[in-house]
């Protein structure tokens, strides 16, 4: 080191550099190799985008919108809003992408985006500057910032639980209640998919704030059954959770139940006050949508007598769901606050029986009709009016009822629905030995819900799919002694429709069993109305449910309907959604009367 | 007549041999700096109130704008300070994922530190090579992070991606060639007379002023005394690595280049060894709802060693959504306003910029 000649003379070492390739390219232009994981311009797969607008939330330099895009029909648990991105704005930080749940978004390897417009700069990315698949900033699951992992639900073991009708679940604690709810996005998708809309982001923040009381104050806005729905509901809202889509969606349903059980008195904190307003109605049917319906006219102020049929409050609620799947302590606290606000019901009363409906009609300003599904359908075998051979709901309602119902050690039900599952559970508590499910499609297919599968598996049901009973077998007294059954085989009905189960008559099998229990659907019964009211009714084409307007009136003045005999999904929510909408019409048509 | 007392000059706000929009005002009696006055404000974007109406996983892109040519080190405080407030646990992998790409991060740097000193000599030989070897450890960040000059890469809980296959052998391969042009550097730069003579006992620091002053990092170890915060308040994985802190202790401009070729040298083995030490692993623990995340009331002051000396950040959490205060402490305030301030009187008008490159102010991290 120093300031000498040869310091003076290094420099001049570089000039071997003018000999060698040099680094830089200059002709024939060379396009420069870009790396994998480039972080370019947006790419938006449409189909698999649902717009739930957490890309728009996360971006800190708020260069994107969610606005709608034109051709896309918004449904349950998608939008038809798409992100536009402001190119002057966007940072090319790509945590829009790693928030996004569908994994719909990336950021492509382009990023040459030259215009003079101005305008060029603002677009809704779709996958025009798509760079080829596995190119540009991808979402990854495993670099997600969202957790879409569930906390499970804890159970009791099923040798335990199978033995008695004490819930199978047993609740979140705080902890747990508080990890999972915190998963929530608050995107509000899963409000598309509630029947009834409940604020579902809302009370979910609640809950994790651990605020229960402005929980159920927010529950109560359109649904007077949040525990019984945080307990059985068929939770549309987490098939509309944009988790579900790659992962497992928010257990909105348990959330609930959770947030609805830690406040026991009901109206120390929704108060017991109701309004002012006059007029009389009648409530046919103590079930989920008779109950909604009172509770809110009465919270008007409104006179409201519930007329039942059988001697307990609930319908469906009380006699179709087993009590290990929704306690009787659940049922008492919703119910008793709804009856505590001056709701009266009288029991054992069954109209075109006890009084006639056009008595009703004369006699209170507006009716109501929420008389559910109680009747099952019937096979159509030969064989079928053998002892040992039930209806689902008739079994289901006497064990509720606490009657004594006399089944065998062998039990096969028919059917894949949530009342099936309920049918094989509900005996293995009775003490049968086997069940053995049948179904004439495949698992996938069932309608009843994955949870009750699961479970039903677990406590040993036998799952026969793909059979389908053709003659019940019975000995000389009449009494069942097995059901004889063919195989089917699924046939392709096209895409979007469900496969059809067509029998292989060449070869048949025998269930040995001494009760069979079918479960293959409900219908409702309608003799409880006069011909001329019925004959006034509009139904609809399967003439099982009845039309009503956006009142919830029917074709007959003053009368209104809700519940499974309005709508196709027969689920308690539903009937909920349908109570709360009958609910404003009745004010409304009495306002007006 | 008038006497004229001095003559006024300003350099800046256009890059006044920094890396940045600032401008020096100068007055000087003949070739003399009588007196010098810093001038900013050309730069400010207010990023620390930004941070504060922003979630906690908002800020990550926003932080590394902080500082141009050494952004990571803003990821990294960020990072540390929210993971020290929530308690979060990076996982061994992702920390010497994380030390990979500052050290690379700082090989940039230097090599920019280079050209800038090269630049302001008048030496224009130096910023081409400089600049285009630099390019070759921004290809590496564009393969490892999806961008070559903002990463947006190191995050609360980890790393946003595992490394690339097959990266590794990439690094090497440039490291290589750092290793066999740093003679060409010797010969072309730092033997040379022309370098020498223009900036050995040229600006001098001593151990003491700087010491007054709060100057750290190679400006620091350049006037003799050693200190670097991976050695005194150790994060990541340094304790578990070989290196040393080379001191010069000139405290003139010459050792403030000379300190950072030793360092070079140092980064080097650093990454080396990272390269081999790496275990296999998660990169990234799970972070709680973006939107969601709340952090208990609490303060935290982080601090690791950058390029250009201590950089720091004071995170406040107040158990809310986003930030309550975030402040960040970056060496250039005081090397470029103070220090600079007072040091530049005396010095010749053509030795100002080579004199506030060598003590590489950078004016995005004065003004934020």
């Amino acid at each position: 080191m120093g300031t000498g000649l040869k310091n003076l003379l290094n420099p001049l070492d570089a000039v071997k550099y003018l000999f060698k390739k040099p680094h830089t390219i200059r002709l024939p232009y060379e396009p420069k190799v870009i790396a994998n994981r480039y972080r370019g311009i947006h790419v938006n797969d449409w189909d698999l985008c649902v717009g739930c607008g957490n890309c728009a939330r996360i971006c800190t330099c708020q260069a994107i919108t969610m606005v709608p895009v034109e051709g896309i029909e918004p449904k349950p648990g998608s939008t038809n809003l798409r992100p536009k991105v402001d190119y002057g704005k966007c940072s090319f930080c790509g945590q829009c992408v790693d928030v996004c749940p569908t994994g719909s978004l990336k950021l492509s390897k382009n990023f040459n985006l030259i215009s003079t417009n101005r305008e060029d700069y603002v677009f809704i990315p779709s996958k025009e500057w798509d760079s080829g698949p596995g190119t540009g900033w991808e979402s990854d699951l495993e670099y997600s910032i969202l957790n879409f992992e569930r906390v499970e639900m804890p159970e009791r073991p099923p040798e335990e639980r199978r033995k008695d009708f004490e819930p199978v679940i047993l609740g979140f604690s705080r902890e747990q209640a508080v990890v999972e709810g915190m998963r929530c996005l608050g995107c509000a998708l899963c409000m598309d998919g509630c029947p009834t809309r409940m604020f579902i982001p809302q009370y979910i923040e609640a809950i994790t704030d651990g605020d229960y009381e402005k929980s159920l104050k927010i529950f109560y806005v359109n649904n007077p059954l949040p525990e019984i729905c945080g307990t059985v509901c068929t939770h549309r809202c987490e098939d509309a959770c944009v988790y579900s889509r790659r992962g497992q969606p928010v257990q909105i349903r348990y959330l609930k139940g959770f947030g609805a059980s830690r406040i026991d008195d009901r109206a120390k904190v929704l108060g017991t006050k109701v309004g002012t307003k006059k007029g009389r109605v009648a409530v046919i049917g103590a079930g989920p949508a008779g109950f909604t319906v009172s509770y809110y006219l009465r919270r008007e102020g409104f006179d409201v007598t519930i007329f039942e049929a059988l001697s307990v409050p609930g319908g469906m609620m009380k006699v179709g769901i087993p009590r290990y799947r929704l306690s009787q302590k659940i049922l008492d606290r919703e119910i008793g606050f709804i009856t505590s606000l001056g709701v009266e019901i009288k029991y054992n009363t069954r109209i075109g029986r006890d009084i006639k409906l056009s008595q009703l009609l004369k006699e209170f300003d507006a009716v109501f009709l929420g008389v559910g599904f109680h009747r099952g359908i019937k096979m159509g075998i030969p064989g079928e009016d053998g002892e040992g051979v039930m209806q689902a709901v008739d079994f289901l309602r006497k064990v509720n009822l606490g009657e004594e119902v006399k089944i065998g050690k062998r039990i096969l039900v028919v059917g894949g629905g949530d009342v099936a599952m309920d049918a094989t559970r509900t005996p293995l508590r009775l003490g049968a030995e086997e069940v053995i499910l049948s179904y004439r499609r495949r698992e996938v297919d069932m309608p009843a819900s994955e949870e009750e599968i699961k479970e039903a598996k677990e406590e040993g049901v036998v799952f026969m799919t793909q059979t389908l009973p053709i003659e019940v077998l019975r000995d000389a007294n009449g009494k069942v002694t097995g059901v004889k059954y063919v195989r089917t085989r699924m046939e392709d009905q096209g895409p979007g429709r469900r496969p059809k189960p067509v029998p292989i008559m060449e070869e048949t099998f025998i269930f040995e069993v001494d009760t069979v229990i079918e479960a293959i659907g409900q219908t409702p019964d309608y003799s409880l109305m006069e011909k001329e009211i019925r004959e006034k009714l509009t139904f609809d084409k399967s003439g099982k449910r009845v039309v009503v307007d956006e009142n919830g009136m029917t074709s007959v003045e003053g009368l209104f309907a809700g519940g499974d005999i309005v709508n196709y999904r027969g689920d308690i929510i539903s009937a909920v959604a349908d109570a709360v909408k009958a609910a404003k019409g009745i004010a409304r048509y009495l306002a007006g009367k | 007549m008038e006497r004229i007392e001095h003559f006024e000059y300003f350099i800046g706000p256009q890059h006044p041999g920094v890396t940045g929009n600032m401008s020096y005002h100068l007055w000087a009696r003949g070739d003399e700096i009588v007196k010098i006055v810093s001038s900013v404000g050309y730069l400010h974007r207010g990023f620390e109130k930004l941070m504060e109406y922003r979630f906690w996983i908002q800020n990550v892109p926003m932080v590394p704008r902080i500082c141009v040519p050494e952004p990571d080190v803003n990821e990294i405080l960020y990072a540390m300070g929210v993971e020290r407030l929530a308690g979060l646990e990076v996982p061994e992998r992702a920390q010497y994922i994380r030390v990979l790409v500052l050290e690379l991060a700082r090989l940039s740097a230097y090599l920019f530190y280079f050209a800038g000193v090269a630049g302001a000599l008048g030496l224009y030989t130096i910023p081409q090579w400089a600049i285009g070897d630099r390019d070759y450890i921004l290809d590496l960040f564009e393969e490892l992070t999806g961008g070559r000059v903002y990463h947006i890469f190191i995050t609360p809980g980890g790393v946003r991606r595992d490394l690339p296959p097959g990266f590794k052998e990439k690094v090497r391969k440039v490291l290589k060639h750092l290793k066999d042009r740093l003679s060409d550097y010797d010969r072309l730069y730092f033997d040379n007379a022309l370098f020498i003579k223009r900036t050995k006992g040229v600006a001098v620091m001593t151990k003491e002023y700087a010491l007054e002053m709060g100057v750290t990092g190679p400006n620091l170890r350049a006037t003799g005394f050693r200190y670097d915060v991976r050695r005194g308040d150790p994060y990541l994985v340094y304790p578990k690595l070989e290196f040393d802190i080379p001191v010069t202790g000139g405290g003139d401009n010459y050792s403030r280049v000379m300190q950072r070729r030793l360092e070079f040298e140092e980064s080097i083995r650093i990454i080396e060894q990272v390269l081999d030490m790496m275990p296999e692993g998660p990169v990234i623990t799970k972070l709680p709802n973006p939107f969601r995340w709340k952090i208990e009331k609490n303060d935290v002051y982080v601090r690791v060693e950058s390029s250009k000396g201590e950089f720091g950040y004071y995170v406040v959490s107040d158990g809310s959504e986003k930030p309550r205060r975030i402040h960040v402490r970056g060496p250039s305030y005081t090397h470029g306003i103070q220090v600079a301030q007072e040091m530049a009187v005396g010095l010749r008008i053509a030795d100002v910029p080579v004199f506030l490159f060598s003590m590489d102010v950078c004016p995005p991290d004065i003004e934020r």
